[in-house]
């Protein structure tokens, strides 16, 4: 079964937000990358570049399978984990810790209460 | 509903995630593509590929009619001898890819799962001479052991003294009691095996190859690593680099048509085309920078597209994307440069294949 953390939340598209303040981290969750596997490349967004809320802001590429990447709330990609972008396999091993893909400087901190919950997003996993 | 192969649930009980393919359960992954791929080129691993299908050609004429049906020749197979072939329609479209064993009571024809009704239905509307013809795909398992610690493993299981059996040479033997069909052969550019063995005894073999193996960490390995290992060897894939609008000349398999040694069909039309000069070939490339083909992507030179992608995928050998796919002439020389139009466009080069060539095949 997928793992599913507390402390975060999750958008549908299955990347998980950890609020910090007016930053937000965000990355792959655990049951993206089982279901991707094998994650070999991917095309992060550029640092500076300015995000909406659900739009699509890179690639994920597996070496069966390529998924969109998205961001999870509005603002302002601030840092990207270079140690993923040399190494993608670190997400499949690690994809709420040392896996994470990017931080945001986020423009509205109550946007986040638009996102899943854990409990939201177990079940819209158990429907796939 | 799907079928199942003998060793289903082994494949359950190994961890395997099951997916359908050619109306087959079956693995496409244990551990991940990328390891079970690295077990392959370096140790062994085993396929299930029970849901290839299997059509029986028996009858005095059997080997006439073979050479009629496919475009190697038949003719000069010898006793236990295996031949890649292909089987065409009449305007040498590619009905199948196929192996060809010429045994001691039959021919043997190995087909693709999911050309394996299709085959057959191809096969008895075009008998002729005093053959017959049997679909024994149900009940036949199948592995294949590959790896260059194959034969290490394989041999614990024989009398026979596996050096003397060749590439593409079978034998109907014993494994320890279990009569099975033996060949050497395979779909991975590494030395290995295949093994038929009656379903009833299925269980058994399994059992029997992974005893064996267990001091070379054999493990069992799925469909997405049986891809890698052969896209690594541009080895065509039947649906992807090779289908019924293909002919065997453009997809570089020129070397399993013989126009000079009796009529096959397809053989009128495909002359035609020899003559006429193919339009397109079958190409490798590599990807030059980042970016990974997938099948279907327009490959485009400076002035336009000339071509697209039949197989594309992040090579774990080679350890970047990399792609086959049919490129117009004159752009398919190898050192062109060409795009190709994913999301982002990369650049990519053709190059020679096979794209691995330190595989332990001999």
């Amino acid at each position: 079964m997928a793992n599913i953390i507390e402390g975060v939340k999750y958008t549908k598209e299955h990347e998980w937000v950890k609020i910090e303040g007016d930053t937000a981290l965000e990355g792959l969750t655990d049951y993206a990358q089982s279901e991707l596997s094998d994650i070999v490349m991917i095309e992060p967004p550029e640092v500076g570049r300015k995000v909406n809320a659900g739009e699509p802001v890179g690639t994920i590429e597996a070496v069966k399978a390529v998924s969109d990447l998205y961001a999870g709330l509005t603002g302002e990609i601030i840092e990207i984990n270079e140690k993923v972008v040399s190494d993608p396999s670190i997400i499949n091993k690690d994809p709420y810790g040392e896996g994470w893909l990017f931080k945001i400087k986020i423009d509205d901190p109550k946007q986040a209460e638009t996102l899943l919950t854990p409990e939201q997003y177990k079940e819209l996993i158990a429907k796939h | 509903m799907f079928k199942k192969t003998p060793f289903y649930e082994m494949h359950v009980k190994n961890g395997g995630r099951i997916v359908e393919f050619a109306g087959f359960l079956m693995p496409v992954q244990f551990e991940g593509i990328i390891p079970e791929h690295r077990t392959v080129r370096t140790g062994v691993g085993v396929f299930d590929v029970s849901h290839m299908g299997e059509i029986e050609i028996l009858g005095k004429d059997r080997l006439k009619f073979v050479n009629y049906l496919t475009t190697n020749d038949a003719s000069k197979l010898e006793l236990n001898q295996i031949q890649y072939s292909t089987m065409l329609y009449p305007d040498a479209g590619i009905v199948d890819d196929l192996l060809v064993y010429n045994l001691k009571d039959r021919i043997l024809l190995v087909v693709n799962a999911a050309n394996t009704d299709k085959d057959y239905q191809w096969i008895v509307d075009n008998k002729k001479y005093d053959i017959d013809i049997k679909n024994t795909s149900n009940d036949i398992g199948q592995l294949a052991i590959q790896g260059p610690k194959a034969e290490l493993v394989m041999q614990k299981l024989f009398d026979l003294d596996l050096s003397t059996l060749r590439y593409y040479w079978a034998t109907e033997v014993k494994m320890k009691d279990i009569p099975v069909l033996l060949s050497r052969t395979g779909y991975t550019g590494e030395d290995g095996f295949e093994v038929y063995v009656d379903k009833k005894y299925a269980a058994q073999c399994w059992q029997m190859i992974f005893d064996a193996g267990a001091e070379h960490n054999i493990k069992p390995i799925g469909l997405g690593a049986r891809d890698t290992l052969r896209f690594e060897m541009k080895y065509c894939l039947y649906g992807n680099d090779i289908d019924k609008t293909t002919n065997p000349l453009e997809a570089g398999l020129g070397w399993v048509v013989k126009f000079d040694t009796g009529d096959f069909i397809g053989r009128d039309s495909l002359l035609k085309i020899k003559e006429a000069g193919i339009k397109r070939k079958l190409i490798g490339f590599e990807v030059i920078g980042k970016g990974i083909p997938r099948p279907h992507q327009e490959i485009h030179a400076e002035d336009g597209k000339i071509g697209f992608v039949t197989s594309g995928t992040f090579s774990p050998s080679m350890n970047k994307g990399m792609g086959i796919g049919y490129v117009e002439k004159p752009h398919n020389k190898v050192g062109t440069r060409i795009k190709v139009i994913g999301k982002t466009p990369v650049d990519a080069e053709i190059i020679k294949g096979p794209f691995y060539k330190q595989g332990s095949r001999q």
